[in-house]
């Protein structure tokens, strides 16, 4: 008697077609993603890139965005890094404290321009505190202030959840026996907390910076667009489309070099 | 002069259960073994003592120095208390190394004094060859020993151990136990065990205080509770039938 040969199952075909079908719309989601990117590169010379950015506006554009990123991410560490400890004190149901948790992650889903709007109704001349601040004599909207403020609202969420994470993984006994060894809250924050929290901390800020460099939507809203002032890298790319393509090409070029190395930096950094 | 003593009377509440205790401890005297089942309020204990947590009456005197009182409303933070305390995992700081870890309850001073202290820590514990490495390359038995010195560097005025070898691997456990329970003999320091292994109460050799919901139930030295358990599960603890590895 012949045992009879094993009938091919209808599955069979969907099992062969299934490495195709992954490859090809993986490959399909890559392909937008490169092209692009590719595009940046490509369709320039060495030549038109440093020609790209000697326009005029180039200049204090990237002084802008350096000086006002640098401010927003010390602001944003200063004040980020207690708000995520005293967060991750709170344990329990405390409901207070989730919904705290949840409002300061808003602002990374919050359309930018809705955030725009927002800061606008705070600070702006008309808005809740504009007669208040108008009488101290400071106007915040359309002003460096207005960018720095702009780009701590958008960014600040990266690096609060990032330290977050990292302060919430600290071993309660390890943080009570150093107390019990004599160190002081402080000392216990500064001399073991921080130290074994830095490598998460240095990722967040990070993220976080890279996100302040790149605001345009509320930043444009809440401080305009006035070359020197609040003209900052991606709003002088937005301005330079209309001018001249090359000077947009070569600065975005800056930006994507910037993200890259600050990507590699944080992959390099946390694989340590 | 008479050797130093911890006391402690609290009352307190942990979720719902009521935590009610009272005893001392003396430096002469061999530790305090707190021993109970699961959830009966050991460890509060010891948190209360090291001021992790707030009892809602009692006190708690250490040598003279009151830590903490209730009614007089004494309390006194936890890097005040000068109370020593070995968790059950040892709690090393990972990012120092052996010595740093000793190094960091030194008390302030010329770097070469708390060098010197710091060493002497882990030389009185056999480990000082110990001292330039990473926590986590250290065996069980290793860490302990490192976390015992770390906690006695600065010189505390009592010990308190939680556990101290629930942690390790049964067949490293009964050599760790014996070095550790000669090693407390020597210190003169009022010191409290919390365990729940008859082994352990029984290496230590101490008064021996049963803990079940939160109250003490029985107390005395171990053969006194074999000789007349209170109930089912001092019995079961005073004939060993709660063994090595029994959780």
């Amino acid at each position: 008697m012949t045992t009879p040969a094993p009938r091919p199952r209808a599955s069979s075909v969907a099992s062969l077609l299934w490495p195709a079908a992954l490859g090809v719309l993986a490959a399909a989601l890559l392909l937008l993603i490169a092209l692009p990117l590719a595009a940046l590169f490509l369709t320039t010379s060495p030549r038109a890139l440093l020609q790209g950015l000697r326009d005029p506006m180039v200049l204090p554009a990237v002084r802008l965005s350096l000086v006002t990123t640098t401010a927003s991410l010390a602001l944003v560490v200063l004040t980020g890094t207690p708000l995520a400890w005293l967060l991750s004190r709170r344990r329990g149901r405390a409901w207070r404290w989730r919904f705290l948790e949840t409002l300061v992650q808003l602002p990374v889903v919050l359309p930018p321009a809705v955030a725009g709007v927002a800061l606008l109704l705070a600070f702006g001349r008309r808005g809740m505190l504009g007669p208040t601040l108008a009488t101290a004599g400071v106007g915040v909207p359309f002003t460096r202030a207005a960018v720095v403020l702009a780009q701590t609202f958008v960014a600040a969420p990266f690096y609060v959840q990032a330290a977050l994470s990292m302060f919430k993984r600290m071993d309660p006994d390890m943080l009570l026996v150093a107390r019990t060894l004599g160190a002081s809250r402080p000392r216990v924050f500064f001399r073991v907390v921080l130290p074994l929290s830095r490598g998460g901390l240095a990722g967040g800020a990070a993220l976080s910076w890279a996100r302040a460099l790149g605001e345009f939507g509320a930043t444009l809203m809440f401080a305009g667009n006035l070359s020197g002032r609040t003209q900052t890298l991606p709003l002088a790319i937005y301005t330079a489309l209309e001018s001249d393509l090359r000077t947009a090409q070569s600065l975005s070029l800056i930006l994507l070099a910037v993200a890259f190395a600050l990507l590699v930096t944080i992959h390099v950094g946390a694989r340590r | 002069m008479t050797a130093p003593a911890l006391t402690v009377e609290l009352t307190g509440e942990i979720g719902p259960m009521k935590l009610s205790l009272a005893m001392e401890a003396k430096g002469d005297a061999g530790p305090v073994v707190i021993v109970g089942p699961n959830g009966s309020g050991k460890t509060s204990v010891l948190l209360s003592i090291v001021g992790a947590l707030r009892p809602r009456a009692g006190r708690i005197v250490l040598g003279g120095a009151t830590l903490f009182d209730a009614e007089r409303g004494v309390d006194a933070p936890v890097e005040a208390r000068r109370i020593g305390f070995l968790t059950q995992r040892y709690a090393l700081f990972p990012h120092l190394d052996v010595l740093g870890n000793v190094l960091f309850g030194v008390p302030a001073g010329p770097r070469p004094q708390r060098s010197q202290r710091a060493r002497a820590a882990l030389r009185d514990l056999g480990v000082e060859d110990l001292a330039g490495r990473r926590i986590d390359g250290l065996s069980g038995g290793e860490a302990q020993r490192v976390a015992l010195a770390r906690a006695l560097a600065p010189g505390p005025g009592a010990l308190l151990l939680d556990e101290p070898l629930a942690s390790l691997d049964v067949g490293v456990r009964r050599e760790v136990r014996a070095f550790l329970a000669a090693h407390l003999r020597t210190l003169g320091i009022p010191t409290v065990i919390v365990t729940h292994d008859r082994a352990d109460a029984e290496a230590f050799a101490g008064h021996v205080l049963v803990l079940e919901q939160g109250r003490v139930v029985q107390q005395g030295t171990l053969a006194a509770l074999r000789a007349a358990p209170a109930t089912p599960f001092t019995r079961q603890f005073a004939a060993g039938e709660r063994q090595d590895g029994a959780e």
